[in-house]
Formats: structure tokens, sequence, C-alpha cells
């Protein structure tokens, strides 16, 4: 049949199954619009303040769901507002699919009114991107974006077409939802080696990262673990893949991660290490990681074998049918004493625990945790308060902590738990801080428009904690650009409020109580201003450039 | 260290040496020679690219090529078992009368090619693998250059098997 090409764009975004849309409008996609009007009762358009707001919201979505979140934006500026929300995808290995409008092709290479190149924008931040020249190749490539997004190792995948090809009647044949390509096939050269390695080890760790959600490998992992008796820990995208409380879980490793957690690092003689990059945030200084130790890395993206690190054995395939292919190799194995010294440092850092009282970062998150939905998803900002949720809130469902790990784009919060709350149609929390909330807090008019059932939970110390911590520890106390509180004068629950948002100040563990039992009881979003001390520090750390012996865990004042 | 020679089939469609470069670029892989041209097929063009790195960083390259949707398959070229050349253009100055013959006999030893003759200035056209060239570069110092050119290196592999049929197979 022929249609027109703005309404072969949202009769495939239908087929595909896509639910919601975020976007802002503008003069090149409002032929898009036009055809969204018809399709009203099948997907659902949320109006985002700011398009950078519309790529985070849908990365949200894709986050909580696993599913491929969709975003919409005008030529010119509303394509690169997009661009951090892009890179945070990419990043973080997420399937949305972007569609921007661009200027009629014949305007195209003018440098016409807002007319801007975002395919050679986005190149490093995409996976692939398109140019539609052709209506009648329009509903194939929206149809090959979907399946590159979800296929492989998930991400970001741009479709630019111009106004013309909006407007101009091409052939659309009605097609089925588009299943991802077959999972890559394991690599089964390496894996009897790496059977074999894993088999002689004597202190094993099993160590993931989101590789493990995309794959939806939770149950493997621990089946894994439980066979080679390896005590598990995981990079900050693998948090909530499996319960914060299940006993062989370690924490979060790294920077910012539980001492054991990174001790196993340091001392494991074989890490298996499922679907993660090994980061710099994860591996401290790269010349002193891994010299005494196996590492068997298991990843659907060949590129990240020996990327960062000298792996032993590189299994390149899908993690979850790796883990089905490696398991009746391995042996059962019991290796109670390397259990034994990781319970000790567990116990010694449970013994050091933050015994403080009042509104102090462990104080409130525990009060907060502690109230909190079950199943309900945490989405985080970025910066101190982001370490804190990782280290102190308990998950015991995948997918439910949402937070923007590699590209660490501060604004992410408030407009990617729009899209989690949308998604999973459940009160969501968000944790954020007070800088970072600053840097999307107009998202609130879409919190308020879309009844966004939200608590915000703003951890407001009035400075740029993450900043200035490095300020105070490695910069001589040299406090620069990092003090709000002395100049800015920001009310964020009269914020909240002029946005008609409900919210309360919160200065003492009560209040924290009485704020939580509102929001809980209120429809839509509702912020809570958490007063927290200046000085407050994210603990452990590893010294930057240091090794993961170089770990701070206490800081005299 | 070491130099490796790539040659990379991807689809022939606008914009794809770009994605291919900006990937190189970005992730900082040293190309010392890179072509690209269409085939014998419409549907795919060849890019050959000279690469120096380690074992490491080669392998890296090679599987992030293969991330790039539009890259259909990536060879290495090994030196025995391939033919590798490139063209060179070089511009000298031809005023100065005495020197005119050691041009030519240097140019007859190489087999290079006479493009143009004239009073001011004389053009080659030499044809073969990198070492030559450097090499005939190297001797044509001793006159003034007055500009040069060269392809890039384009290579194939020896023998019957084509990178279509690996396509294919």
């Amino acid at each position: 049949m022929l249609l027109k090409g703005s309404n072969i764009v949202v009769r495939t975004l239908v087929e595909q199954g896509v639910d919601l849309v975020f976007g802002f409008p503008g003069a090149t996609v409002i032929d898009i619009y036009d055809s969204l009007l018809d399709h009203q009762a099948e997907l659902r358009h949320v109006l985002v303040a700011h398009e950078q707001g519309a790529a985070h919201a849908a990365d949200g979505y894709a986050r909580a769901t696993g599913k491929v979140g969709v975003c919409l934006a005008t030529s010119g500026p509303g394509s690169t507002n997009l661009v951090t929300g892009i890179a945070a995808s990419y990043m973080d290995s997420t399937p949305l699919v972007v569609i921007t409008g661009n200027v009629a092709t014949s305007q195209i290479g003018t440098d016409s009114f807002q007319e801007i190149d975002i395919t050679g924008v986005t190149l490093p931040i995409t996976k692939h991107n398109y140019f539609v020249e052709d209506v009648n190749e329009l509903a194939d490539v929206m149809r090959d974006a979907f399946r590159l997004a979800v296929s492989g190792r998930p991400g970001p995948v741009l479709v630019d077409i111009p106004k013309d090809v909006q407007q101009a009647m091409g052939t659309f044949e009605p097609a089925g939802r588009i299943v991802a390509s077959e999972p890559r096939l394991v690599d089964v050269e390496q894996i009897e080696a790496a059977a074999a390695c894993i088999n002689a080890c004597h202190r094993p760790l099993v160590y993931f990262g989101g590789g493990i959600l995309a794959a939806r490998a939770e149950h493997e992992i621990l089946d894994l673990a439980a066979r080679i008796d390896a005590p598990l820990a995981c990079s900050l995208m693998g948090i909530s893949a499996i319960p914060t409380d299940h006993p062989r879980f370690l924490g979060m490793e790294g920077m910012h991660g539980r001492y054991a957690a990174t001790m196993a690092m340091k001392n494991a003689d074989c890490i298996v290490a499922l679907g993660c990059r090994f980061n710099d945030r994860s591996t401290g200084d790269r010349e002193r990681f891994g010299a005494a130790v196996h590492i068997v890395h298991i990843d659907v993206d060949g590129s990240e074998i020996n990327k960062t690190t000298s792996d032993d054995f590189g299994i390149v395939g899908d993690v979850r049918l790796a883990i089905q292919r490696l398991m009746p190799l391995l042996e059962q194995a019991d290796h109670r004493g390397w259990h034994e010294l990781l319970h000790k440092m567990r116990a010694d850092e449970a013994s050091q625990v933050d015994a403080r009282l009042g509104m102090t970062p462990f104080n409130v998150l525990k009060v907060v945790d502690s109230h909190r939905e079950r199943d309900a998803a945490v989405v985080t900002d970025v910066g101190q308060h982001q370490m804190w949720a990782a280290q102190h809130l308990t998950f015991d469902r995948p997918r439910s902590f949402v937070t923007n790990g590699g590209l660490g784009a501060m604004g992410f919060g408030l407009p990617a738990s729009i899209g989690v709350a949308l998604a999973t149609r459940r009160r969501t929390l968000l944790v954020v801080g007070d800088g970072g909330l600053g840097m999307s807090v107009q998202e609130l008019a879409t919190a308020v428009s879309e009844r966004v059932p939200l608590t915000i939970l703003l951890m407001n110390n009035g400075v740029l904690g993450m900043v200035r911590q490095w300020q105070r520890l490695f910069y001589d106390h040299r406090y620069v650009g990092t003090t709000l509180l002395d100049h800015r004068h920001t009310d964020y629950v009269a914020v909240a409020r002029a946005f008609g948002a409900k919210g309360m100040h919160a200065t003492s563990i009560d209040d924290l109580r009485q704020a939580l039992d509102e929001a809980s009881a209120c429809e839509g979003p509702y912020l809570i201003d958490c007063v927290i001390d200046k000085d407050e520090l994210v603990l452990p750390m590893l010294a930057p450039a240091g090794g993961l012996d170089d770990i701070i865990v206490e800081v005299r004042a | 260290m070491g130099r490796y020679t790539f040659a990379i089939l991807v689809h022939n469609r606008f914009g794809v040496l770009n994605r291919v470069t900006s990937m190189f670029r970005r992730r900082r892989f040293n190309i010392a020679s890179l072509t690209v041209s269409e085939t014998e097929t419409a549907a795919y063009s060849r890019i050959t690219a000279v690469f120096d790195g380690d074992d490491a960083a080669k392998e890296q390259l090679m599987r992030q090529l293969y991330k790039l949707p539009d890259v259909v398959m990536v060879r290495e070229l090994d030196g025995d078992a391939s033919v590798t050349s490139e063209l060179l253009l070089i511009k000298l100055a031809n005023q100065e009368r005495d020197k005119r013959n050691d041009i030519l006999d240097a140019a007859t030893a190489f087999e290079a090619k006479i493009m143009e003759y004239s009073r001011d200035d004389i053009i080659l056209q030499l044809v073969g693998d990198t070492a030559l060239i450097d090499n005939f570069i190297d001797l044509m110092r001793d006159y003034e250059i007055l500009e040069s050119c060269r392809t890039g290196v384009i290579s194939l592999s020896r023998g019957v098997s084509t990178m279509r049929d690996d396509i294919t197979a």
C-alpha cells in the first residue's frame, strides 16, 4: 500500500510494539506529529521540556524494561539536544531508536535554517545511524534500526528523515515485530581451556556487569558461582542483577566499591568476568591490575576481549549460552578458606559502619530503603548520591536500579526516572543531588503533566559533592566552582511547587519518614529536599591512578 | 610493533568510508595508508588499510571493524600470500640540463614511466611495493622534487579464493 512517509514512521513504531514515544516538536517533524494524532490509541506521545530529557526518558524506559526506547526530535537544535542522552545510552549499551527530522533533501548541505548533520554528529555515539533519502526504504530502515538496537550488544540507533521524505508517498507492507538477530554462537575453542583454568584455581571470583541484565543471565550466573564456589562482585552497571542480600554477593567493586568486593578483585587468582568491560573505574591503574590473576572474559562484543586487560581466555558470545556451555565442564568446588578470608573482610567493614545519628547519607538511604516499594525501581543521577545509593540500597529484582554509569551524565536522573515510571507504572524513586537536579529540573513540567508517580529524594548538600571530594582529598582543600550554597539560594521545594508538584523539606529523619509517607500517598511527583552536610564523603575510594590496594577507607577531618 | 595490511570489504553506500575512518580516529589506530575503491561488484567497496601497531591492537582493530554494520568482511593480507602495489607520481624540475640524463637513468632502472617531459619539468609514474617507492623517492631527493603524490597500498591475496566467496561461505 502507499502511505505518506510520516505515516510509515508511525505505523512501523506501532508495528514494533512501541507504546510510548518521548519527544518535542519542531518544523521538520510536524508531519510525524500529524501522523501521531491518527494513532493515539496505540502510541502515546510524551511531551518533554527539552530534547535531552526525551533521550534520557527513552533510555530510562529501555533500562527498566529491556525494550527499545523511542524518542523524537526536530532538526538542528532539537537533534543536537539529544546528543548527551544518546551518548549515555551508547556508553551503557541500552536499546534506543532515535528519530530526527531534517530539512528537505534539496536543502541538505546548504546550511539552511535548523539544518545539522546529525548523522555525522552522532557517528561515534550510535551503534549505527541512517539518513533516509528514499521514502520507499523508510519502513525497512525503521525495522533495521529496531533490529540493530536490540541485537548482540544493545545500543542506540538514529534515523534521520528529511521533511520531504516524510511528506512523500511510499510503499508500506505491514510486517511483524522484528526479533533480535540470533545470539552470537559461543566461541567454543576457548571454553575447554577456560574451564580447566577455573577448575584449577583456588580463589575464584565471578565478576559481572550490565551485560548480565542484557543477556538475562541472572540465574545462570548464580548457578555458575555455586558450582565453582565463588563469591560474586559487580560493576555499577551490574547492580540489581542478583539480590543484594545473596550470601555470595560482595557488592559493587571498584573506585567506590565495597571493601571486600574490591579486595576479592585484587586477591582472586581467577576472575570469571561476564558482560562487563573492565572500565578504569573498576580496575584502578591498569598497569597494576590483573598481573597475578587469570581472567576468563565472556562478552557478546568481541572487541571487549583484551581491550583494557590481558585476558587469558576470551569467549565471545551470548553470556547466557556461554555459561550453559561452560557448566558441564566445571567441577563442583569448595573454596572454604577463600570465603572465610572475604567473610572476615566483610565483617570488619560492617563493624566500621557509619554509626552517627541524624541526616547522614547512610541513615537517609536506610530509611528510604525500608520505606520504598520493593518491586519499584530506583533511578539515580550522577555524583556522590549515586555512589551512596549503589552502596547502601538493596535490590531483589533485575533492572530495579537504573543509573548512568559510562557517560556519567549529570541531569540524567529526573528525565530517566520519568521514563522508568511510565514504563513500569510503579511509583519510582529518584535519588538525585542538587547539582544534577539543576541540570534537568525543567522536566518537573513533564512529570506533572504526565502525573508521573515519582518520589524525588533530593540529597541536597549545597555543593557539587563529588568534585568537592576530589578537591578536598587530592587538591589540598582548594574548593573552586563547587560550593553552590554560598551563592545560590534555590529552594527546590518551592521550585517543585511552582511546577505544580508537591514536596517538603526534611531536616531530620522524622521529617524524612513523614515525607516518604506523604509521597507514597500522592498521585504524581513529590520532592523531598533532604539536607545533607556538605563535607560528607563517599568511602571507600580508590585513589585516582592508584591500584586496587590504594583503597581509602577513612579520612580524618 | 608491526605493520599489517587489511582488506576491508564494505557496503558501497554513501558515507561508509567516513564511518570506518571515524572509528580509526576515535580509537587512535595508527593508519599508515588507506585507499578505497569500487570493486568487481557494485554492492561492495574495498578499503585497503595499512596499520602500525602491536598484535593486541591489531586484534582490537579487526573486532572494532566488525562492529560497524557496513563492514562485510575484514581480511589480513599476508605479505607472501598476496600481491601488494602502489602508484607514485613525482614531478621533478628539469631545467638543469646536466641532470636530465641522471634522472632518466634512474627512471629506466626503476622502470618508471615518463608521463611528462618538458624543458621545465618531468613527471614520472612508478608502480611497485611501498619499499620500492620509498627507495625511489629517496633517490630523487638528489634532484629538485617539485611535487609528489602516491595512492597508498592496494593488495589482493594470491590464489583463486576471493573475499566474496567467504561471505557466501
